[in-house]
């Protein structure tokens, strides 16, 4: 996985509340079975005018004149402002993906749903809780000059807004180490193999029931 | 010390290792696999040079992209017409076979919804945890198991280590009193918690639902409303184990036998929160108040009983909340509209995760039989949850039924729900569905889904808009 650090970046302002992965990346583009190219069709319903399909060419599409990424101040967006609850519904990890593949590194937002804010760490993508009144300013500060980049410093849990004003947030730990090292998580799990083999013994005398074989 | 919540006593008896941060290592029982948020987790596993940690503990089943028609199904993943589909399908045998897992491919009977899947054949029992790539996951928290979804990084982690990296939610209890009134459903249930509470209402929360109201459900009612936890936020939706349960799982496929089962019975005993112990929020609804519910909007949480009229932008006082009213309202097309009567429908699906077992089926051939669905209509369609629930309904003659009344009899999938295959919704066309999400766009590009519960949809199907299926009943 990617490390991430520190990065300064031109933020995005996207004034909308309980936007759900649906949104973020629809289902159509679910069928591709690799991890890479979401990046073009990142909210594609309220980036283009048309339906998109899958191994469509994007370019030449009619689009959204009035969506933030279609706005030429914000082309070339690494830190997305979003409102309350991003990221709600489908687990679906394209959505992370389509994310960091349009070149987004950070998620700056009140709240996000509990299954998408798990998964972004899992792509080197940061997402950050401010609290309402911090976001409310960054998204005032960001609109009202163009160009307004913002930094977020993952070691030491700010968020720096275009004005120098600084904000802390909270990450766990554990997450913030594999995410500034850029660990892959398997391989630590792997290294509590002993543990995972004591507790499936202990499991397996307990409940034998659960570790049949399926057959076909 | 106070007692311990169901949830506490799964996550303890999973806890591999605690660490310091809050963190824990959790071992997982069961996975659940279907086509779409697998095919990068076994390309993960085999760039790295990993095998599955324990093959038993798996189980697939493709569903989310399946074609339904009869035509497209009969040759099995040969006859998907969409190459594209195709492909994801057939990747997901390919990846079964690799590695040796049990899979219920688009022949077997035994194919469909992974979280009808998994109950039927008795995958999913009490005490378990239970994981898969979706977030209806949460369905199988109605046997008293631990159950939610996670995202393909995590499918991974836990073919290759049998466990997950996870912290501790916080406990919620959500009371729902009495009995319910005739024709009220657990999907009605369900649509009003989520109305009481939000989208948002249960995120970092494992809600367990009880209650009177919650007990009376059947096994199928009350995956239902476990379905439906995530649309309240809560990734865990959990439901105490009682007879009900038990009586459910006996002489499935994989459930215990023997000397096994009287164990696991003894066993699942426990599986309910001890009389003292304290939640961090109790939230309590009173079954009488709970009406047929249909949402309005574009989230779950835009839902009204179906004699209340639709809620407007500007009486709204929070910001955030009027914004987000007006914007439903405009994608959802009720300008000039005051009641979800008025709203002239085109499609209705009855079918996925939240609504298509036996009970829902039986439950909308009762309200069709004998009538015809409404003219104006451009479609109705019945999506079984699995081979074998549809072999179930058309031994019962539902089929004839459905199709008798002009609903459509298609095979088993996610279908309209999401949308993959060619099941979708035209822009701008309202449909009275069962599913879970009326997301902008779930059903299909600027389609206006509402949902409802069976015996709701069925009732629109007749009628052709929204009524309320008790006075609808009486005619």
């Amino acid at each position: 996985m990617r490390p991430f650090t520190k990065h300064t970046g031109l933020a995005a302002p996207l004034d909308l509340a309980n936007v759900d992965t649906d949104m973020i990346i629809p289902k159509q583009f679910l069928k591709s079975i690799k991890r890479t190219g979401f990046g073009k069709n990142l909210f594609d319903e309220l980036r283009y005018e048309d339906e998109g399909q899958p191994d469509q060419e994007c370019t030449g599409r009619p689009i959204r004149e009035d969506f933030v990424l279609n706005q030429a101040r914000y082309q070339g967006a690494s830190v997305l402002l979003a409102r309350q609850n991003f990221g709600c519904g489908s687990s679906r990890e394209h959505a992370p993906w389509a994310l960091d593949d349009y070149g987004f590194r950070s998620v700056i937002a009140p709240s996000f749903a509990d299954i998408f804010y798990n998964n972004c760490f899992k792509n080197g993508l940061l997402p950050i809780v401010l609290a309402p009144e911090e976001i409310d300013q960054l998204f005032a500060e960001v609109t009202a000059k163009e160009g307004a980049e913002v930094i977020v410093d993952l070691d030491a849990q700010t968020v720096t807004s275009p004005s120098g004003e600084v904000f802390e947030f909270l990450v766990d730990t554990f997450r913030k180490h594999c995410l500034l090292n850029g660990l892959d998580d398997i391989g630590l799990t792997l290294q509590q193999e002993d543990s995972i083999h004591r507790f499936e013994e202990k499991r397996m005398a307990a409940a034998p029931w659960l570790f049949l074989s399926r057959g076909q | 010390m106070s007692g311990k919540t169901l949830y506490d006593k799964l996550w303890n008896s999973h806890l591999v290792q605690q660490r310091d941060d809050g963190s824990a290592l959790i071992y997982i029982d069961l996975q659940l696999l279907h086509e779409v948020t697998s095919p990068q987790a076994f390309e993960g596993l085999r760039l790295a040079g990993r095998k599955p940690w324990r093959v038993s503990s798996s189980l697939a089943t493709p569903d989310h992209n399946v074609p339904t028609t009869r035509k497209e199904r009969i040759d099995g993943v040969d006859g998907i017409e969409d190459p594209v589909s195709k492909i994801q399908v057939t990747t997901l045998d390919d990846n079964c076979n690799e590695f040796g897992i049990t899979e219920f491919n688009m022949k077997d009977i035994r194919q469909g919804i992974v979280h009808v899947v998994g109950p039927e054949q008795g995958a999913t029992l009490p005490g378990m945890t239970v994981v898969c790539g979706d977030s209806h996951t949460s369905t199988h928290g109605a046997f008293g198991a631990l159950a939610h979804g996670i995202g393909t990084s995590e499918v991974e982690h836990v073919l290759a280590t049998q466990c997950l990296v996870q912290k501790k939610s916080r406990n919620m209890l959500v009371r729902v009193d009495g009995e319910l009134s005739p024709w009220v459903s657990a999907k009605d249930v369900v649509l009003a918690i989520i109305g009481a509470i939000g989208t948002a209402g249960g995120t970092g929360y494992a809600i367990e639902f009880g209650g009177t109201g919650i007990q009376s459900l059947s096994m199928e009612g009350r995956m239902t409303v476990c379905n439906m936890a995530i649309e309240a936020g809560a990734r865990v939706g959990l439901i105490a184990v009682d007879d009900t349960t038990i009586d459910y799982v006996k002489g499935r496929p994989y459930a215990p036998k023997g000397e096994h089962w009287d164990m696991a019975v003894k066993a699942w005993s426990d599986l309910v929160s001890d009389k003292d112990a304290q939640f961090d929020e109790v939230v309590v609804l009173k079954s009488e108040d709970i009406k047929p519910q249909v949402t309005w909007g574009t989230s779950p949480e835009m839902v009204i009983a179906i004699d209340e009229p639709i809620p407007r932008a500007e009486d709204q006082t929070d910001p955030v909340k009027k914004e987000g009213y007006a914007r439903a309202w405009k994608y959802m097309g009720l300008e000039g509209k005051t009641t979800l009567a008025e709203v002239t429908l085109d499609r209705v699906f009855i079918g996925s995760c939240t609504n298509s077992r036996i009970e829902d089926l039986r439950i909308a051939a009762d309200v069709v039989k004998g009538r015809k669905v409404a003219s104006s209509l451009k479609q109705a369609i019945v999506v079984p949850g699995s081979g074998l629930v549809k072999a179930q309904a058309e031994k019962e003659g539902l089929h004839t039924i459905f199709e008798a009344a002009g609903l459509e009899w298609r095979e088993p999938g996610c279908s309209m729900c999401l949308a993959m295959n060619a099941d979708k919704l035209g822009a701008g066309e309202h449909c009275a569905s069962t599913s879970n999400r009326n997301f902008e766009g779930r059903q299909g590009f600027g389609g206006r889904t509402h949902l409802v519960s069976p015996a709701m949809a069925a009732a629109a199907a007749i009628a052709g808009h929204f009524v309320d299926v008790n006075e609808f009943v009486k005619h």
